[in-house]
């Protein structure tokens, strides 16, 4: 048995296809962006090696820290309506008829594509013959806002897109997580005579624990890198108030020509996204092991 | 039953006739909350609905709300085979198609390889593919870009291709860990001594034994490589090649006054993934819990 199992030959055949290929999609594109980010590159010429310059360059730059403070509140939105959903995601676990079915309506927008979800949004938020502005005016608001115009309220507008996208996929996961907990507990508290509230907040919350960092490092991770939504919505805009991370790095390699500020750029972003995923995980690290099927 | 469900939600032990009122009053303020909220998930695709059926008069001179008493279904057929469509549509059919085949068969293959065959450096393999779910797509997006401009695999379907698999492989791997790990070793067993060799252990007696999980994943990756965007954007530039995601967005950008056309062109795009969902929607659901938690 072991000597079969442990067929060299065969281990590499059905490895090797998978492992080059994350290799050279995955792995070796991210040294290089490690790499053009220390050289002047417009992406067709030769490059020319620049050391940390770009690096100093983006230290400077007002416009690339802006768009990291719109992709830090992003992330910070996206933080806080964890609570949201994790408050559905309660009533739906406690054994509430329809519960299923719910659940499934709430994923419905995670499945569709951001552009198509962002042209939709874009119709919804229309100045004129968008439904909020026509509701707006229906009760009698005479001169509501063109959302994405505006640069005090673009940030805000793209949220709610973002939020409605993500909704079933957060609810979802706190479920798996909830409906994994023991009954019995919750039976054992309420002989004991606690109240609802009393097992969610010192029973549920605790044994959802492991998951809930997790979702705090998705909704984090995901916001910072958060790219389609904006770029087809907004594009950065109007006057880069709308500008995140991963647009800006688009911005500068595919519009700009200057791949290797692109890059430095993306490798930022690498670097933080991993930092950040790093952190959260030692903050709140207990226990790994946890199996949600 | 629903007292009875209430009941326990609220923690029971010794109600009155008053509790038992409160109790009800809380549970009908819940249902309406999820109704409301499941409302507010649906409401901005039947709106989408509405306007693929009415034309540009009805859009901007009725109301927003109001129903499209004359459905113009003909702003589909239009659409259809204006602004090439169609074209965008058959190529995400197969794009999607080669690269969640490939995923899958790859997938299983190192899946298999690390739950079931003993060699140094599995974990460490493992490890590499669980990592890069962690990596952002667009840090790559520049090299790879440069990459396949020199191996002239712009503006060529596999570059798609190859993207799409090597960056749905850590979740389709995941999503299989489980699963295998789950299998019982004594059919393997058995067979080994039978003399059956690994490849036929394989691909006769365990891939068939993951079909359901395979199902899964298979979806998953469907509705990943149905919506990508970033890299069709990036790395595609004739019109022979683009996807259904980029392709709505040009038709878009050349028709930005025809509500109806546009909102015809949104439906025919996420249509497949709604019937899908439909007929699908367990496996979607338990594919998506289990391939996300861990990330």
């Amino acid at each position: 048995m072991d000597k079969v199992m442990s067929n060299k030959k065969i281990i590499a055949l059905y490895v090797m296809p998978a492992l080059l290929l994350i290799l050279a999609i995955v792995y070796i594109p991210i040294v290089l962006t490690g790499y053009y980010g220390l050289n002047k590159w417009n992406g067709i010429g030769a490059l020319t090696f620049i050391g940390l310059d770009n690096y100093q360059a983006l230290i400077k730059d007002q416009t690339f820290w802006n768009s990291a403070w719109h992709s830090l509140q992003l992330a910070v939105f996206s933080t806080l309506s964890l609570v949201i959903y994790l408050a559905i995601a309660m009533v739906l676990a406690a054994r509430i008829k329809g519960a299923n079915l719910f659940r499934k309506i709430y994923l419905i927008p995670m499945l569709l594509s951001s552009v198509a979800i962002a042209q939709l949004w874009l119709r919804i938020y229309h100045p004129t013959n968008g439904i909020v502005n026509s509701l707006l005016e229906s009760i009698g608001i005479a001169n509501p806002p063109a959302w994405l115009a505006e640069p005090s309220l673009v940030l805000f507008a793209l949220f709610i897109p973002i939020l409605w996208q993500y909704a079933g996929f957060y609810i979802l996961i706190y479920y798996a997580a909830l409906k994994n907990i023991p009954t019995s507990l919750e039976e054992a508290a309420k002989i004991d005579g606690a109240s609802a509230l009393q097992i969610a907040w010192k029973i549920k919350l605790p044994l959802a624990m492991e998951v809930i960092k997790v979702t705090i490092v998705l909704a984090v991770v995901g916001s910072l890198k958060y790219f389609d939504l904006i770029f087809v919505m907004t594009d950065g805009g109007p006057n880069g108030s709308s500008e995140v991370m991963a647009s800006y790095m688009y911005h500068q390699a595919f519009r700009a020509y200057d791949f290797g500020y692109g890059s430095a750029i993306g490798f930022f972003l690498l670097v933080i996204c991993l930092v950040i995923t790093w952190v959260i995980r030692k903050l709140t690290a207990t226990k790994d092991s946890i199996q949600y099927s | 039953m629903m007292s009875g469900t209430a009941g326990r939600l609220e923690g029971g032990a010794g109600a009155g006739a008053g509790a038992a009122v409160t109790r009800k009053f809380g549970y009908s303020l819940l249902y309406i909350v999820l109704i409301a909220v499941a409302a507010l998930q649906l409401f901005p695709l039947v709106w989408l609905l509405f306007f693929s059926l009415k034309n540009n008069q009805e859009v901007f001179n009725l109301p927003a709300l109001s129903l499209p008493m004359n459905p113009h279904w003909e702003n589909y057929a239009k659409v259809w085979n204006v602004g090439n469509i169609n074209l965008y549509f058959f190529n995400s059919v197969w794009i999607t198609v080669v690269a969640t085949v490939l995923t899958v068969i790859f997938g299983s293959l190192v899946t298999y390889a690390v739950t079931r065959m003993k060699w140094k450096g599995s974990s460490f393999v493992l490890g590499l593919f669980m990592v890069a779910m962690m990596i952002p797509v667009h840090s790559t997006l520049i090299p790879l870009f440069s990459i396949f401009n020199k191996v002239g695999l712009t503006d060529h379907p596999l570059s798609l291709i190859l993207s799409y698999v090597a960056f749905n492989m850590p979740i389709t791997i995941m999503i299989l860990l489980g699963f295998y790990y789950a299998l019982p070793r004594e059919v393997e067993e058995a067979a080994v001594i039978d003399g059956c060799s690994v490849n036929r252990m394989f691909f006769r007696i365990v891939f068939p034994m993951t079909s359901s999980v395979l199902a899964t994943t298979a979806i998953i990756n469907m509705i990943y490589n149905w919506n990508e965007f970033i890299f069709v954007n990036t790395f595609i530039s004739s019109d022979a090649y683009k996807t259904l995601t980029v392709g709505v967005q040009n038709f878009i950008g050349q028709y930005t006054t025809d509500w109806g056309a546009i909102g015809a062109t949104l439906m025919i795009s996420i249509l497949p993934i709604l019937i899908t969902f439909l007929f699908l929607s367990n496996r979607i659901v338990e594919g998506i819990a289990a391939g996300s938690v861990k990330g």
